[in-house]
């Protein structure tokens, strides 16, 4: 069980955009209690749906080797909400990308119809050089981008498909190799 | 070559943009962390923006001088020398210190910027 929000990428390039969606279901529990008997996505889990998508377009701009973490919510504006059965479609742009950090615009659509505008600043989280502190492991966070479908549709700057990069392949093989050794 | 003017009207909307706060509250007096209420990380969305309205760039160590800040040869019992003074007008010939000078704190430095010391600091990049 993985901390997901958005439900796969269906556009991605590299450090310049990303396209996600997010299908609402009444399955998702937090929408029976949020207001009683009125199933709206919050608002909140929107913007960390947003969230996902920038963060993991900042990240795959360093090959996923810098920390990246949301900062702040700049703007967030919601035009209308969303309920049950709804598709949201979450665009987000790379405005800029410095050495501690990263600037996103984003908007999110209901069909065509805009349903919010947010902006995020993400933080490149400052690593001492004798620390290993990783947010996720290699192969793991590999595995959650697979989940996503990043690899489907990634396209690099020189508009070649994406593929995972080589240490994080690496990683998956290692632990595959742990589990098949550890079945035996 | 743009204007004083200019330039503050852009800085205003950044910070306005930025910071959340009301046009009128952005004056040149102003200063960015006790008056406008600036965060550590506001700082990188307000270098964010105006690198954009610009189109310049700014590197973190030209706004924000921790590197003077944190060395031993600079600091003594959590003040700025008179060595590191030197260092930081040097560095920081855009930021009026002469009110920092009277009491050179390191813990003050944060609200030392004004909306003033900005637009100065753009002027010299746009120079």
């Amino acid at each position: 069980m993985r901390w997901f929000w958005i439900d796969k990428f269906i556009e991605f390039e590299s450090g310049k955009s990303a396209k996600s969606v997010k299908s609402i279901t009444l399955a998702e529990e937090h929408l029976h209690d949020h207001f009683r008997a009125i199933p709206l996505m919050p608002h909140s889990l929107v913007i960390e749906g947003i969230a996902q998508t920038g963060g993991i377009l900042v990240a795959e701009h360093n090959q996923f080797q810098e920390q990246v973490v949301l900062a702040k919510v700049s703007k967030a504006i919601f035009h209308t909400t969303a309920s049950p059965g709804d598709t949201l479609t979450y665009s987000v742009t790379l405005n800029d990308i410095a050495e501690n950090g990263a600037f996103i615009s984003a908007t999110s659509h209901l069909g065509d119809t805009l349903h919010a505008e947010v902006e995020l600043i993400f933080a490149h989280l400052n690593q001492k050089q004798d620390e290993h502190r990783e947010l996720f492991y290699p192969a793991q966070l590999l595995a959650m981008m697979r989940l996503l479908k990043l690899f489907d549709v990634g396209k690099n700057k020189d508009g070649s498909p994406m593929v995972p990069p080589d240490y994080m392949i690496q990683a998956e093989a290692e632990l595959d190799a742990k589990v098949s050794g550890s079945s035996n | 070559m743009a204007s004083a003017e200019e330039i503050f009207e852009k800085v205003r909307e950044a910070l306005v943009e930025a910071l959340g706060v009301d046009d009128d509250e952005v004056t040149p007096e102003a200063t960015m962390v006790g008056d406008l209420g600036a965060e550590s990380i506001d700082f990188l969305d307000i270098v964010f923006r105006l690198e954009k309205a610009f189109e310049i760039e700014i590197p973190r160590a030209e706004l924000f001088p921790e590197d003077i800040l944190t060395n031993a040869e600079y600091v003594e019992d959590g003040k700025v020398n008179a060595n590191g003074l030197a260092e930081l007008k040097k560095r920081m010939a855009f930021a009026d210190l002469t009110k920092f000078e009277k009491n050179p704190v390191v813990s003050d430095f944060g609200n030392l910027l004004t909306v003033s010391d900005m637009c100065n600091f753009v002027a010299t990049k746009l120079a």
